[in-house]
């Protein structure tokens, strides 16, 4: 096979695995706007900050020590133990869920009813405000991520590949554990919506708050359910990319990065967010390696946006989204 | 007592359609402008000018702008940032290709040049609403960014990748350039608020303003009832995009001197306008104003009593200065989501009452 061919098969095979973390990502904002309405500028800071949780429970990091130093002139750094990493996540789910209710009591409950632009100028402040206070809680130095996961070129796919082709392929065995993971997580994801109470509940509310509440349906328990469930989903995105690039403050770009993910797959449908995932990641890069060369590179900053751009002008609710209907 | 307007009559048109109707209002409004243009530029230090006021009057023009396009007009905005490189970027190259021509002169080209810029970023708001719309104008922002960096004719060439403002005077006084005094600087920005801010207020209360607030409310409806909408958004956006154009000239020419599209133009600098506008409140002038006053005052505030005051590190300080934004932003927009331009109308309602009750 041409070599070019090849290399545009591994660029391909990689763009679906980054697709596959783009849409990890863009699941949480699905989620939480399905059924609260509100576009969550606020998840990929959330991510960051499980991430940030994570580690400084895995290795023993006094919350605050900065802070505290600074108040009281003392020294302090770390309790001195470190936590296996299971132990560590677990403890870290059970703060996203305080996270979540903390944050339908002290933001959502005074926002019902209020224009989605407020809503989602609220999120943005609290992401600014989650940003701020994992920095200070835990340090804004960037941080390893070590719980374990596989890591490096996958030796038998290299050498499966090599032996088909004569090239082989470089896929990092992280990107395909985050495939498996995520393929779990959508298919619990999708059995809890069909099949469970809770999940039926869901569907209710994303749609149509007023006839849930009537049929007796708690909207908080709701709201807290699904940002739990969001919150989850950020620890999860948090610990493949965090893996990936270190825990720093850059993981809460990746938010933005979703958007034209969204965009594409449409705001309220968890298939279209993980097709949408799959076409942004393929497309920028193969983009990047067919065109980038030409136009000085580093075109996947802006390639995704454009790309969902040109879809909106032709389908403005994205490949799965309702179909938007106005009404005078 | 003093805020009245009883016997307060008016005996032409004219009087009665003025901005200002109440005398008060009125006066109080000229004082302002004789502190500003008659006080301020003589008690003027470089720490002043450089913290607080040239950073409050460029951010008041680009909140400008932006509540044009999101406030009155409806389109969601994401491209300030990029809006405000274009608006650099054009300035930097008239005032090195033309070097005679007058500052001034370039900086309104140069706005005129954005404004070229919105209209074509702003086209896919014909099909495209809301969210979406904000998504696709952060297309534009990453895009442009991408643009000033990898196109080197765009700072001629240059080895660093960095524009810098040569020295231009204006009637003899420097204005940009390392020689500049500080109330030069403060008083060519202060120029151009005055004439920015009047052409909004009077763009605003005409017909192309009730063209935008009826497509911002319900453009179907407008669309209806005659409005032509490819007309509205497009000037509401060539508007915009006018002033967020010379506001970047002047971020650029006057305050910095010299920039780095990455960092002086980035997505944050569109949120940080964004805040402004919501905060201040939508669909008001004066907001404009208020939310560029609060927010450029906010960290100097906090970094003089955090640093200053109980002598924490810079880093920490400013850790907690994003805590404390984040939260004033979700404090605002539960207590008052139409913003501080409200919380003032409340306020004269109020006054004009005083002292009674109701």
């Amino acid at each position: 096979m041409p070599e070019q061919l090849l290399f545009a098969m591994e660029v391909t095979l990689n763009g679906l695995m980054a697709g596959v973390l783009y849409a990890l990502v863009a699941l949480g904002f699905v989620l939480i706007f399905k059924a609260s309405g509100v576009f969550n500028y606020a998840q990929g800071v959330l991510a960051l900050f499980a991430a940030l949780t994570l580690v400084g429970l895995q290795q023993g990091q006094i919350p605050f020590a900065h802070l505290i130093n600074a108040v009281f002139g003392t020294e302090l750094h770390a309790f001195g133990w470190q936590l296996p990493s299971l132990v560590a996540i677990v403890l870290t789910a059970v703060v996203m869920i305080g996270l979540a209710i903390l944050i339908e009591r002290l933001v959502l409950r005074h926002l019902v009813n209020q224009e989605p632009i407020i809503l989602f100028m609220a999120t943005i402040g609290l992401a600014y405000f989650l940003e701020g206070f994992g920095d200070v809680m835990w340090g804004a130095d960037v941080k390893t991520l070590d719980v374990g996961l596989p890591q490096g070129i996958s030796e038998t796919i290299d050498e499966v590949t090599f032996n088909w082709f004569g090239y082989g392929f470089f896929i990092d065995r992280l990107d395909i554990f985050a495939t498996v993971i995520a393929a779990l997580l959508v298919i619990s994801l999708t059995l809890f919506s069909q099949f469970s109470k809770q999940g039926r509940a869901l569907r209710a509310v994303a749609d149509d708050h007023q006839a849930a509440l009537s049929v007796g349906i708690s909207l908080r328990f709701i709201w807290v359910l699904v940002w739990s469930i969001a919150g989850f989903v950020a620890l999860v995105a948090g610990i493949m990319w965090g893996a990936k690039m270190g825990v720093q403050f850059s993981l809460s770009l990746i938010a933005l990065k979703a958007l034209p993910v969204l965009m594409l797959g449409g705001f309220t449908s968890i298939p279209g967010a993980i097709v949408g995932g799959l076409i942004i990641g393929v497309g920028e890069k193969l983009f990047e390696f067919s065109i980038g060369p030409l136009v000085g590179g580093a075109t996947e900053n802006w390639f995704a946006y454009v790309l969902a751009l040109v879809f909106l002008v032709f389908r403005p609710q994205g490949l799965f989204g309702e179909r938007i209907i106005e009404r005078v | 007592m003093i805020y009245r307007e009883a016997g307060d009559f008016k005996t032409t048109y004219v009087a009665d359609s003025q901005t200002f109707p109440i005398r008060f209002d009125r006066w109080g409004y000229f004082a302002l402008l004789a502190v500003a243009v008659g006080v301020v530029p003589f008690v003027i230090n470089d720490y002043w000018a450089n913290a607080i006021f040239v950073p409050f009057l460029i951010y008041a023009i680009a909140a400008l702008g932006l509540n044009i396009l999101t406030g009155y007009a409806g389109q969601l905005s994401l491209g300030t940032g990029g809006f405000m490189a274009v608006g650099a970027y054009a300035t930097y190259k008239l005032m090195t290709a033309f070097p005679e021509v007058s500052i001034f002169i370039h900086i309104l080209l140069a706005g005129g040049v954005t404004a070229l810029v919105g209209v074509l970023f702003g086209l896919p708001s014909l099909r495209i609403k809301g969210f979406y719309l904000a998504v696709a104008t952060l297309a534009a922002q990453f895009f442009l960014v991408w643009l000033f960096n990898k196109v080197p004719w765009f700072y001629n060439y240059s080895a660093s990748g960095q524009i810098s403002a040569p020295e231009r005077t204006i009637f003899g006084i420097p204005v940009t350039g390392a020689n500049t005094s500080a109330w030069a600087q403060y008083f060519v920005c202060l120029a151009f608020v005055l004439l920015l801010a009047w052409v909004a207020r009077n763009l605003t209360r005409g017909a192309i303003g009730r063209q935008w607030m009826a497509i911002r409310d319900m453009d179907i409806a407008a669309e209806i009832i005659g409005v032509n909408p490819l007309r509205a958004k497009l000037t509401a956006f060539a508007v915009s995009s006018f002033f967020i154009g010379v506001a970047g000239a002047l971020f650029f020419a006057v305050y910095l001197g010299a920039a780095e599209v990455g960092e002086a133009f980035g997505i944050q600098k569109s949120f940080l306008v964004l805040f402004m506008v919501i905060i201040g409140g939508l669909g008001s002038v004066f907001g404009s104003f208020a939310g560029a006053a609060f927010l450029v005052l906010l960290p100097v505030f906090l970094k003089n009593l955090l640093v200053g005051g109980l002598g924490w590190p810079t880093d920490l300080a400013a850790h907690i200065e994003l805590m404390i934004v984040g939260a004033l932003i979700v404090i605002f927009l539960i207590a008052e989501p139409h913003g501080l331009a409200r919380l003032w109308r409340v306020a004269k309602q109020k006054l004009r009452l005083w002292p009674f009750p109701h």
